[in-house]
C-alpha cells in the first residue's frame, strides 16, 4: 500500500520536472509549446550519450543535460519562437508540432530508433526496506530533486526580482517595456530555463519513462493533462496536480487493472469540470 | 589529352551500359520491401531491410536468370499508408513480390491487394497467428507468438515452476502468447496466479511489477515488443523482485538481441523462448552474423533481420523452383514445402498453412566474453504454429 503510494509520487514528481517548463511557456508567456517534449528529449540523449559513449558519472549528466537543453531552447527562442508570441494559438500549435516531428525525425536519423538505456551507478539502483516498505533507491532520488526543485520554483517566481519582471511582463508587455524591463531578454531567459528543466526531467526520466525518438509524442499527452489540470498561473497547481496523476496513475493500475489506464482520464475530466481554471486559479482572466 | 581520351572511353561505356539495360530490364524482378523505417517501430524496419540486404550481398543479385531489384518503402509503422504502399508498388512500380510488413496490423492492410492482385507477399517480422490466414498469396518468414511463446510453458512445468503470473501487452500478438503460454502450462500441471496486461503506451511498469510481486508466484512470464521489454527488464531488477525469488521467463522479444548488451546485469539469468539468437553455434549464423556486422557498422543482427534474411532466402529458392516464374499461383505452390538452412537452424514452409516451421529454442541471458548473448541451452524440434494445427 505505502510502496504503491511512493510510487506514484515518484511518477507525479517526474512528471512535474518534466511538465512544469511547459507550465512557464504556456502560463507565463502565453505561448503554447507542443514542442516542450522534444526539449526533454534533448535531455534525454545528451544522458545517454554522455554515459554510454564516454562514460561520464551520472551525476555530471544532469547539469549537463540542463545547460544543453536550455542552450538548445536559448538559441531556438531567439531564432523562432519570438516571431510567434503574438501569432494566433493555432499558428503556434502547428508551428511548435512542426518542430516536434522534426525532432523526433532528427533523432532517428543520427541516435537509431531504438529504445535507450543507461546504467546508474550502484548507489541509486535496487531498493531498500524502510519499515516494511519497499523503496526503490532512484525514485527517492527523484522525488528529492524534484521536491528541492519545486519549491525553488516557486520562490524564483514569487520573492525575486526576476519573478516579478516576468509576471509584469506577461501581465501587460507595453507597460513592462516602458518602465525599462528588457522583455524580450526576460523571456528569452525564462524560455530556456523551461527547457532546461525539461531537459533534466529527460534525463532523469531515461530510466523510468524509458527514452526513444518518439518521446515528445508519447508524453505530450501527459504535460496537457498536468498543466490543464492544475492551471497554468502558478507552481504548485501543477505540483499537486501531478503528483495527484501520478498517484491515481499507479494506485488505478494497481488496484484495478483492467481499467488502469482510464484512471486519470476520468480524473481529469472531473476536475476540469469541477475547476475549469485549474487547481488554484486566480479565477477567470 | 588524357582527359579526353578518358572523356570518350568513359562515355563509350556509358553508351555501352545504355544498350545493355532494355535486355536487362526485362529479366529484372522488382521486390516491394514495405517497411517502418520511421516512427516507434524504425529499429524494426532497419533491422529487417539489413537482414534482407545481407542475404543479397552475400548470395548475388540474379536468381534463375532474374536479376533482383528491392524496392525498400517506409510506411512508418501506420496501416493505411501500408496499404496504399502496397497498391502503388504493385500497379505504378510494377513488384511481383511484396516483402517485409513489421506489423501484425501493416501486414494485414496488404492482404486484400495480395489476394486481389495474385501478389506474393513474405511476412518478415508481424507474429500473429492469424496473418496468414488473411490471404492465401501470404507466407512467413518470422515466427508466430504461440509458437515460440508455448515452449516456453512446456520448459517451465518441466523446471519446478508451479505458480506463474503472466505479463503481457495489451494487444494481439500479447494475447496470443497469454493464451498460448496459459494453455500449455495448465496442461502441464502448472498453475497461473494472475494474468496482467499492461497497456501498449505504459510508461511505468511499478504498479505492474508490484502486483506481481504481491502475487508472490515462482516466475512471471512475460511477453512486450522489444523496446518496453528492456525498460521492463531494469524496473523487475530493480524492485527487487528477482530477490524476492521471482524468476523471469519470457518470450525473446524481451531480449533483443539488438539492445541486450545496453540492458547491462539486470539481464542476466532471464530465460527466453525464441527461434534466433545472435550467439547461435553453426557455421550458416557465423557467416551471416560476420557478413551482417561488416556491412551495419557492427550492429547486432536479431531476429527481424533473420526474418528478412530468410524471407529473402525464400523467395530466392521459390524461384529457382519455378524457373523464374513470379505469377502469384506458381510462386504459391513452389514456396509450400520448401526447406532450407537458415542462420537460426533448419526451417520450411508448412504447406498447408503457408506457415514457417522451425526449432524453438530455450535461451539464458548470459555474459559471454564481456558481451550479453541469448545462450541456447534446449531445442524443440520442428515446432509447426499450434494455433492454425489446433484448428484443424
Amino acid at each position: 500500500m505505502l510502496t504503491i503510494l511512493f510510487d506514484g509520487i515518484a511518477y507525479g514528481m517526474l512528471l512535474f520536472i518534466l511538465a512544469c517548463g511547459l507550465t512557464v511557456t504556456l502560463g507565463l508567456m502565453n505561448f503554447i509549446n507542443l514542442a516542450h517534449g522534444a526539449f526533454a528529449m534533448a535531455g534525454g540523449y545528451v544522458t545517454v550519450v554522455m554515459m554510454n559513449r564516454y562514460g561520464i558519472s551520472f551525476y555530471w549528466c544532469l547539469p549537463a543535460a540542463f545547460i544543453v537543453s536550455a542552450l538548445i531552447g536559448l538559441v531556438l527562442e531567439r531564432t523562432l519562437y519570438q516571431w510567434l508570441y503574438q501569432a494566433s494559438h493555432l499558428d503556434q500549435v502547428l508551428f511548435s508540432i512542426g518542430i516536434v516531428f522534426m525532432a523526433i525525425a532528427a533523432t532517428d536519423y543520427f541516435m537509431g530508433g531504438q529504445q535507450q538505456l543507461i546504467n546508474l551507478p550502484p548507489e541509486l539502483s535496487g531498493r531498500m526496506d524502510v519499515f516494511g516498505v519497499g523503496i526503490g533507491r532512484y525514485r527517492l532520488f527523484t522525488i528529492i530533486i524534484c521536491a528541492v526543485l519545486a519549491v525553488a520554483l516557486q520562490l524564483i517566481l514569487s520573492k525575486t526580482r526576476f519573478g516579478s519582471r516576468l509576471r509584469a511582463a506577461v501581465d501587460d508587455r507595453r507597460v513592462a517595456m516602458g518602465l525599462g524591463i528588457n522583455v524580450p531578454l526576460v523571456f528569452a531567459l525564462t524560455f530556456a530555463f523551461g527547457s532546461g528543466l525539461a531537459g533534466l526531467g529527460g534525463a532523469m526520466g531515461a530510466e523510468i519513462l524509458g527514452l526513444d525518438p518518439n518521446f515528445p509524442l508519447k508524453f505530450m499527452i501527459y504535460f496537457l493533462i498536468v498543466v490543464s489540470v492544475g492551471g497554468t498561473s502558478t507552481v504548485s497547481g501543477p505540483f499537486l496536480a501531478a503528483l495527484l496523476l501520478g498517484i491515481a496513475d499507479v494506485a488505478g493500475k494497481y488496484y484495478v487493472p483492467a481499467i488502469g489506464p482510464f484512471v486519470i482520464y476520468a480524473l481529469m475530466i472531473v476536475m476540469l469540470i469541477v475547476r475549469p481554471n485549474g487547481l488554484f486559479s486566480r479565477g477567470g482572466r | 589529352m588524357l582527359n579526353r581520351r578518358m572523356l570518350i572511353a568513359a562515355a563509350g561505356v556509358a553508351l555501352g551500359c545504355l544498350a545493355a539495360i532494355p535486355a536487362a530490364a526485362q529479366e529484372t524482378i522488382r521486390i516491394g520491401l514495405i517497411l517502418p523505417m520511421t516512427g516507434p517501430f524504425a529499429s524494426t524496419g532497419r533491422q529487417v531491410s539489413a537482414g534482407a540486404k545481407t542475404f543479397m550481398a552475400m548470395k548475388g543479385d540474379t536468381v534463375a536468370g532474374k536479376k533482383i531489384e528491392l524496392v525498400i518503402r517506409d510506411d512508418a509503422g501506420t496501416a493505411d499508408q501500408t496499404r496504399r504502399i502496397a497498391q502503388e508498388l504493385v500497379v505504378n512500380d510494377g513488384a511481383k513480390v511484396l516483402a517485409g510488413f513489421g506489423l501484425t496490423p501493416l501486414a494485414m492492410a496488404v492482404a486484400p491487394v495480395a489476394t486481389q492482385a495474385k501478389i506474393p507477399s513474405v511476412v518478415m517480422a508481424a507474429g500473429t497467428a492469424s496473418i496468414t490466414k488473411a490471404s492465401e498469396y501470404i507466407t512467413r518468414t518470422s515466427g508466430t507468438l504461440p509458437q515460440y511463446s508455448l515452449p516456453v510453458g512446456t520448459w517451465a512445468a518441466a523446471n519446478k515452476i508451479k505458480k506463474v503470473v503472466t505479463l503481457v501487452s495489451d494487444y494481439g500478438p500479447g494475447i496470443d502468447a497469454e493464451k498460448w503460454f496459459t494453455k500449455e502450462f495448465k496442461a502441464k500441471g502448472g498453475e497461473i496466479v494472475e494474468a496482467v496486461r499492461v497497456p501498449l503506451a505504459n510508461p511505468d511498469f511499478a504498479p505492474f511489477l508490484q502486483r506481481v510481486r504481491d502475487a508472490k508466484p515462482d516466475a512471471v512470464f512475460v511477453f512486450l515488443p522489444s523496446g518496453a521489454g528492456s525498460l521492463f527488464m531494469k524496473q523487475f531488477a530493480d524492485r527487487g523482485l528477482a530477490d524476492a525469488g521471482i524468476k523471469l521467463i519470457a518470450t525473446g522479444d524481451v531480449t533483443d538481441d539488438d539492445i541486450l548488451n545496453s540492458m547491462g546485469k539486470p539481464a542476466i539469468g532471464t530465460i527466453t523462448g525464441h527461434f534466433y539468437a545472435t550467439a547461435h553455434d553453426s557455421p550458416e549464423n557465423k557467416a551471416y552474423v560476420t557478413a551482417f556486422k561488416k556491412a551495419n557498422a557492427d550492429m547486432r543482427p536479431n531476429f527481424m533481420s533473420v526474418g528478412g534474411y530468410d524471407g529473402m532466402a525464400l523467395i530466392y529458392a521459390a524461384l529457382e523452383k519455378t524457373k523464374g516464374d513470379v505469377t502469384g499461383p506458381a510462386f504459391m505452390a513452389a514456396v509450400k514445402g520448401l526447406s532450407w538452412t537458415s542462420p537460426r537452424g533448419p526451417v520450411s514452409i508448412d504447406p498447408e498453412t503457408r506457415d514457417i516451421i522451425q526449432n524453438i529454442y530455450m535461451r539464458e541471458v548470459k555474459d559471454v566474453n564481456g558481451e550479453l548473448q541469448n545462450v541456447e541451452f534446449q531445442t524443440f524440434k520442428d515446432l509447426k504454429d499450434p494455433e492454425k494445427a489446433d484448428a484443424k
